[in-house]
Order: structure tokens, then C-alpha cells, then sequence
């Protein structure tokens, strides 16, 4: 799962985009790791993410099989970050995401005095996660760098499409679903939070950012790069 | 995937969300089609679009209404009005495409969802990439592109050549027929999938040369390609070695993974060694 890695854009732009996750070892520190992830969730909920994630069965805002149609009138928005605790039943990888840097030092912090012995990683902008790091009293053990996306870059879209759909690594946001939403925000038809909610639906492990994709999607009202 | 015609309406919600730009409504049938060649069954259009059960003939009339009216209901854009998408059974080797496209769809090699690998992740206790190593993740069709099989086969032929070692615990080696020469199996190879990664490590010293010969082989594939780059840090946490090297090529390091070391192995007969490359 490098899927929160190669999210689009620079540092900066990550100042409101925390995923913090941990993951078990095949092999080495699976067996009894399920209630561990669903306490690792259990503690990120107590910071106030604005995700959470099991990259088995989804986030905290999913796809309806049964739809009622008056929903188009009146559609729940709302996360169930509770929902993705108790779903929590395979190995899996589990994820929290903040829109701020004290709610993830908060939960590094946690998680270290915690001692659940499960890996823990921080994907952020590299000076965010030395800030956690730094306020938990820990040094970092491993950093994975992300380099961009090269090759024929042609194919790819414009910088606000772009960032919006790679905060589902696993490409689940289309670049043409996240093109659509920045229209209508521009055109009104719906406000930021509405149009982040459907992309949060799609990605299913839970690791897009809602808040950040609120940002974006106001700043490119005005806007479009 | 397969959309029933029976149910579909035309409404075009799918056209939008499918990764690939792979749904499209056919003028001459009216409804809503799957470019068969393009999709690479990653299931979003299925798992992503909430699915309401009204009836295709009621809706359809509606619509028609609407138009004629030049009225636009405004529906929500996330939703499959009739629950049109109906996954088929995969035969080998179209499968593979889900397996590397669908996210919630663990691989059988490695047992990991998504991409299928761990890589600096638990490195904390694989010890995947120790140090004066480093790790690379070649990423291909990310974001959003698309590779097709025969496009990954390429970059693992040239990297063989270089003589660099395959991560065993990677779907894609243990797709290949004959890992030291980094040869995938012939009849994967016309297909198409979301993004896979070829994960490999080198001493430090090598770090330039592979991104060279990355570099060389991305101007003959007609996709794109994210480079991950994994490195242990020092006892203080701080990492002074592979970033400058990156930084000198030109690369600005924004995002990173970071493993903050707190995994232990607690499995009672947990095998400590590190993880095992395929040497070619």
C-alpha cells in the first residue's frame, strides 16, 4: 500500500494533511493484530480525524447498495467513524487522517505509549512527520520518498484534478469524476463539502482527506489551474 | 464488469467515475457500454456508485420527459439509478486485472490488498531495507493511466540487465517465469491493469544509476511512472545519505512515508530474518 505516498503537491499544500497508519507484519506480528488495529482507530477517534480507514471494507463514508431515492433531496454526508471500528475484522491496514499537525503529534504521541507493536507510519510533507516524531520523543526509523509521477506526464490532467483525485492512491477518484466536481462547485451546483463527500465514497480504504479536499475545491472556484 | 442492458438508463453517472474513461453510452443502443479492452476491472464503478433499485422502464420514461421539456433533474452524481453493474466471473488471465486494480482484493502471493506490498512499511521489523541500501518502488499507471503488462515487462528486462535483485514477497515477481531476467509470464502480458510496482533494492552507491535507467526506459512506455524511494535513518532519525543524492538529481523531496519504528515481532515463532530478494 503506497497509496497515501504520491499524493499531488508541494509541501505546503500538506499542512492540512496527516494520514497516520499502522500495519502488521505478515508473519511476524499478525497473529492477535486485529484487535490492535481496532485499538489503534479507537485512540485516532479521540483526536478527531477526518477520516478513518480499514483498506478492507472502506472509510467512514461509503457507498449505499440500497439508496433510497429521496436521498437525492436530502443526502447524509455524515462519516461513521464508529462503523469502521467494529468492521475491523481481517488484517488490514488502518488508517487515521487529520487536517491538522497537533491531532497527529496527539496520536504519535499515543501510539508510542500505547506500545501496541504494530509499525506506525506517518505520510505527510517530511517536516510534518519529523514534528511528530519530534513531539513524541522518537526518531524516525525509515523514510519512503516519493518522487513525483514522470514518464509521459502528458497523460495526466490539470494540478487542481490532480491533486484532488491522487489522495485515493489506488486511482478509485477518476481524474474525470474530480473535473466534474470542481465544475459544479464552480457553477453552484454544489458546495465543497457535498462534492467532497462523493469522493470520499470512492476511495476504500479511507485515506481521502475531506478537509483538504474542501480547500482545494474552493480554491478552485475561483480559479482553475 | 458488465452493465445490464436490461436496467441501464443512460443517465452517464459512470461515465465519470470509471478510472480508466473506460464507460461510455452507445449512441446506437442507447445505454451505458464498457470499452472491454480499457477496463481494467479495478470495480469502482460497482463498489463506488451507491446503487438505488427504481424501475429501468419508469426511469427511462421520466428522462424522456425531462428532455423533451428541456428540464435537467439534477440527481446525485455518485449513484447507479437501477444497480445496472453486474460483476462477471474472470477467466485467467483477465483476472489479473482485478488483482492488480481492485484495492479491496488481497494478492494470493503476498496476502496484502492494494499494490501487494509492504515495503518500508514494516520495515521496522522486516528489515527490508537496511543500512547503506536502498529501496526503490517503480510504480507504473499511477495516477490515473494505466499500464498494460507488456509496458512493466520492459522496465523489469532492463533492470535484470543491471543486474538488480527482485523483492520476492511482490505480486509481480512471483508473476515472473524466469526472475533473473526479470521475464513476466507470456499471457499476461496484453493486459491491462491500474498500477503495479517492481520493488528492488541496491547498495547506496547504485542509487543514481537505477534512476538513470529508469529514466531512459519511461521514454519508451507510453504511461507514467511514481518512483518511491525507501532509506533507513540514522539512530537520530535523521536520513543524510539517499536525500542528497535524489536532491542532486534534480528531484524536490515534499512527501514522504515515514516508519516511525515502533513494530516489534511478537508472533511466537516469528522467523527474524529480513526479507528475501530474488538475485538475478
Amino acid at each position: 500500500m503506497t497509496n497515501t505516498l504520491h499524493r499531488f503537491g508541494d509541501a505546503d499544500s500538506f499542512r492540512d494533511d496527516y494520514v497516520v497508519f499502522a500495519i502488521s507484519c505478515r508473519g511476524k506480528n499478525d497473529d492477535g493484530a486485529i484487535p490492535k488495529l481496532r485499538k489503534f482507530l479507537e485512540m485516532a477517534l479521540v483526536f478527531k480525524p477526518v477520516n478513518l480507514g480499514d483498506s478492507r471494507h472502506g472509510g467512514a463514508l461509503r457507498a449505499s447498495k440500497s439508496l433510497n431515492p429521496l436521498s437525492h433531496w436530502k443526502r447524509n454526508h455524515k462519516p461513521d467513524f464508529n462503523g469502521v471500528i467494529e468492521g475491523v475484522n481481517t488484517l488490514t491496514t488502518a488508517a487515521a487522517v487529520f487536517d491538522n499537525l497537533a491531532a497527529a503529534e496527539a496520536l504519535t504521541k499515543a501510539v508510542r505509549e500505547a506500545d501496541l507493536g504494530l509499525s506506525v507510519n506517518i505520510s505527510t510533507s517530511i517536516t510534518g512527520a519529523e514534528a511528530c516524531c519530534a513531539a513524541a520523543g522518537i526518531p524516525r526509523h525509515s523514510a519512503g520518498y516519493s518522487l513525483g509521477f514522470e514518464g509521459k506526464t502528458e497523460h495526466l490532467p490539470n494540478t487542481d484534478v490532480l491533486a484532488l483525485s491522487t489522495m485515493c492512491g489506488h486511482g478509485m477518484v477518476s481524474t474525470s469524476f474530480a473535473k466534474k466536481m470542481i465544475d459544479w462547485v464552480k457553477e453552484g451546483r454544489r458546495t465543497p463539502e457535498e462534492a467532497s463527500a462523493y469522493m470520499t465514497r470512492f476511495c476504500s480504504c479511507g485515506v481521502f482527506n475531506p478537509s483538504r479536499a474542501c480547500r482545494l475545491l474552493e480554491d478552485a472556484r475561483t480559479r482553475t489551474k | 464488469m458488465r452493465i445490464n442492458p436490461d436496467k441501464c438508463v443512460a443517465c452517464g453517472n459512470c461515465t465519470y467515475v470509471c478510472p480508466m474513461g473506460a464507460i461510455y453510452i452507445d449512441p446506437a443502443i442507447k445505454r451505458a457500454t464498457i470499452n472491454d479492452d480499457e477496463c481494467v476491472e479495478c470495480y469502482a464503478c460497482f463498489n463506488g456508485l451507491s446503487q438505488e433499485h427504481m424501475n429501468p422502464t419508469l426511469v427511462r420514461g421520466m428522462r424522456k420527459l425531462f428532455q423533451m421539456m428541456r428540464l435537467r433533474f439534477d440527481p446525485e452524481p455518485d449513484v447507479c439509478p437501477t444497480a445496472a453493474f453486474e460483476p462477471n466471473e474472470l477467466p485467467w488471465p483477465r483476472v489479473v486485472r482485478r488483482a492488480f486494480s481492485d484495492p479491496r482484493v488481497p494478492h494470493e502471493s503476498t496476502g496484502i490488498e492494494g499494490r501487494g506490498t509492504e515495503e518500508v512499511k514494516t520495515n521496522d521489523i522486516s528489515g527490508r531495507v537496511t543500512t547503506g541500501e536502498v529501496g526503490f518502488t517503480i510504480e507504473f499507471g499511477r495516477p490515473g493511466v494505466g499500464v498494460w503488462m507488456r509496458e512493466i515487462q520492459e522496465m523489469a528486462w532492463a533492470l535484470a540487465r543491471a543486474g538488480v535483485g527482485f523483492e520476492k514477497r511482490n505480486p509481480l515477481t512471483t508473476l515472473m517465469t524466469d526472475v533473473p531476467t526479470g521475464t513476466l509470464r507470456p499471457d499476461i502480458l496484453n493486459e491491462k491493469v491500474m498500477s503495479a510496482i517492481l520493488e528492488i533494492k541496491v547498495p547506496v552507491s547504485r542509487t543514481e544509476e537505477i534512476i538513470r535507467l529508469v529514466w531512459d526506459v519511461e521514454k519508451r512506455i507510453d504511461t507514467v511512472v511514481a518512483l518511491g524511494v525507501g532509506a533507513r535513518c540514522d539512530d537520530d532519525g535523521d536520513e543524510t545519505i539517499v536525500a542528497p543524492i535524489l536532491e542532486k538529481l534534480g528531484y524536490k523531496l515534499e512527501r514522504a512515508k515515514t516508519n516511525i519504528g515502533l513494530g516489534r515481532i511478537t508472533n511466537a515463532i516469528a522467523a527474524a530474518a529480513p526479507m528475501e530478494m530474488v538475485q538475478s
